[in-house]
């Protein structure tokens, strides 16, 4: 039952000034996608856009930069327990920021809290604030909703929509949010060419979602959360259910993705930290013990309990 | 020599002992038997539906009213076209009124009641409303419809009963069925920034409905069949009835009507119209079976 057939496709071409539709890259930036401010309350486009750090390179240039987010005094609680407590803690925009911690310590819900989709679990809740560069995602006046479309999130297992066919899945951000400003036929090929999948999906966009194999619902899931074109990704253990060569498409995917977006991810694996992360940040029973640039995590860390983590000494 | 005694040793701990193998075919023939018995009335059932009911169907049967003229031998009774139409109609509007009651009602129950207090309150209402036996929901339409009116019976009232009947089937299936749609589904769509209402029309919804088709098909299917909550709602009639604002027949009530009879031919009427509404019941049920095989949850 998707709600919007193929008709309204149609009428969103004619929107669409007809230079867009050949090439998507160019005017992306400024016309096909949507400036940042709307989304979330009333801000001007300048207030949250920060600069791009990468200007450097060509691809850069062609792709909105992610923002930074920052952790004030984050505390997480599930009904009485208290699962994050307190976290002051920095991802710069257009970074990779690797969590580490054992089992427990908190790093899904941390990050669940970033995008307010930890509320949604009964009698869970979160004090404190997390600032979406310069607002506050907890503020009353902000609306949940804009939020999560400002911060994408990729979950441990792959979950295509089951109803919905290839394409289906990928346009269902533009359609479930209501924002189909552009054409939604390039706005789902620019997102599974982002997540790397366009090639392989390109002549079966009709079959269902559930009928590729995990590594590829999990780039399918990553063209989803891109097609809504977030400032952030999310990923809480993206590649704990896939092989090691799904992994390592998903960690080059992660590598460019970073050029437009800001992701913090999630992992139990230290190798794949080190792989990708441009910084990393070790919990530890809903605490911070420390965050830095990965080598350093990794090679000389200044807590001992990062290095017995990280040396497989516990966890 | 040790050698020799450490390859023999093994096999035979190994080996089935005759008694444990008594016991084994012991058990087997008992569940065997079990299932056979059970299997014996339910064959039986079936055939003298087939062989009396069989007997009495003919293209009059489904094409004529029942007339009512059932005192002489000879006299032609008529068919049963009242009672199929009827239950058709008065099935069709319960349904009509407690699907979509029953729906919201587990969608509520699900997606925002979750377990609040007033949730669990309305569950165990569920559960006390599903044992309520049949013939308290017609006592109750009566009482408020037709007493409580003092008007008489309609087929509307009929409806209204089986409505009721149906609400705790149709509820705590769905809601079954909607538990089952893995959580991951509704908190990725929630995750690109859809609104609840467009994640529950858009992904809940449309995954769960081979499952919820199963369970509405199976409560109308339980609805055609009850006789007590009609028989002083709709009451019983002779001619064939489009307006559920009147006296409106209906298959269960024409056999209950029939088998009392004490001519033969009327008696015969009640197996041809029994065997109909269990082949009616029987396609739903064919149906919802291939509804839930199209399901995509467990």
């Amino acid at each position: 039952m998707t709600v919007e057939g193929s008709g309204p496709e149609v009428t969103d071409r004619e929107h669409e000034s007809s230079s867009e539709i050949g090439e998507p890259p160019a005017g992306a930036a400024e016309g096909d996608s949507r400036p940042g401010a709307p989304r979330i309350a009333a801000r001007s486009d300048s207030e949250v856009r920060a600069p791009s750090p990468n200007g450097a390179t060509a691809r850069a240039a062609e792709q909105t930069p992610g923002l930074s987010i920052a952790l004030e005094e984050l505390r997480a609680f599930y009904g009485r327990n208290e699962a994050v407590k307190g976290l002051d803690l920095q991802f710069h925009a257009n970074e990779v920021t690797a969590i580490i911690g054992p089992s427990g310590c908190g790093k899904s819900t941390m990050i669940r809290c970033i995008n307010r989709m930890h509320e949604e679990i009964p009698g869970a809740r979160a004090q404190g604030r997390v600032m979406l560069d310069d607002l506050d995602v907890y503020d009353p006046s902000v609306d949940v909703v804009a939020v999560r479309r400002a911060i994408g999130m990729v979950f441990q297992k792959p979950n295509p929509f089951p109803t919905m066919s290839i394409f289906d899945n990928v346009a269902a951000g533009p359609r479930l949010t209501s924002r189909r400003r552009g054409d939604l036929r390039q706005t789902v090929e620019s997102a599974l060419r982002s997540a790397g999948l366009w090639e392989e999906v390109a002549d079966r966009l009709d079959q269902p979602g559930a009928s590729l194999s995990g590594g590829q619902q999990q780039r399918l899931c990553i063209a989803r959360s891109l097609a809504v074109d977030p400032d952030v990704i999310l990923m809480d253990e993206p590649c704990s259910a896939l092989d090691p060569i799904a992994t390592l498409r998903i960690e080059e995917l992660i590598d460019q993705l970073k050029l437009r977006v800001t992701i913090v991810i999630v992992t139990h694996n230290m190798q794949q930290a080190a792989r990708v992360a441009d910084r990393t940040a070790f919990l530890l029973d809903g605490r911070l013990v420390e965050v830095g640039p990965t080598h350093e995590i990794f090679t000389k860390p200044n807590d001992p309990r990062t290095e017995e983590y990280v040396t497989g000494k516990f966890g | 020599m040790s050698a020799h005694g450490a390859s023999t040793q093994p096999l035979s701990r190994f080996a089935v002992s005759p008694a444990r193998r008594r016991k084994d075919l012991l058990a087997r023939a008992a569940i065997l038997a079990a299932t056979l018995l059970a299997l014996i009335p339910l064959v039986l059932i079936i055939y003298y539906l087939l062989r009396k009911g069989l007997g009495s169907w003919s293209t009059s049967f489904f094409t004529t009213d029942p007339t009512g003229n059932t005192f002489f031998k000879n006299s032609n009774i008529g068919g049963i076209k009242s009672a199929i139409l009827g239950t058709l109609e008065i099935v069709a509007l319960a349904s009509a009124i407690s699907i979509p009651i029953g729906i919201c009602v587990a969608i509520w129950l699900v997606e925002y009641g979750r377990s609040s207090r007033f949730a669990s309150v309305v569950r165990f209402a569920v559960d006390v409303l599903t044992g309520v036996p049949s013939i308290v929901f017609g006592l109750f339409i009566f009482i408020v419809l037709v007493v409580g009116t003092g008007s008489t019976y309609a087929g509307y009232k009929g409806s209204c009963a089986l409505a009721l009947l149906m609400l705790p089937v149709v509820i705590r299936s769905a809601e079954v069925i909607l538990l089952l749609v893995p959580s991951g589904l509704r908190e990725s769509a929630l995750a690109l920034g859809a609104p609840r209402w467009r994640v529950i029309f858009s992904v809940v919804l449309p995954t769960a409905l081979p499952g919820m088709l199963t369970g509405v098909l199976l409560a109308v299917a339980r609805a055609a069949g009850e006789t007590a909550p009609l028989l002083f709602t709709a009451g019983a009639t002779l001619k064939t009835n489009f307006n559920l604002g009147q006296f409106t027949n209906s298959l269960p009530v024409q056999i209950y009507n029939d088998v009392i009879s004490p001519t033969t031919s009327v008696e015969h009427r009640a197996w041809g119209a029994a065997l109909t509404l269990v082949s009616i019941i029987l396609l739903l049920n064919v149906i919802a079976r291939l509804a839930s095989r199209r399901s995509r949850l467990g």
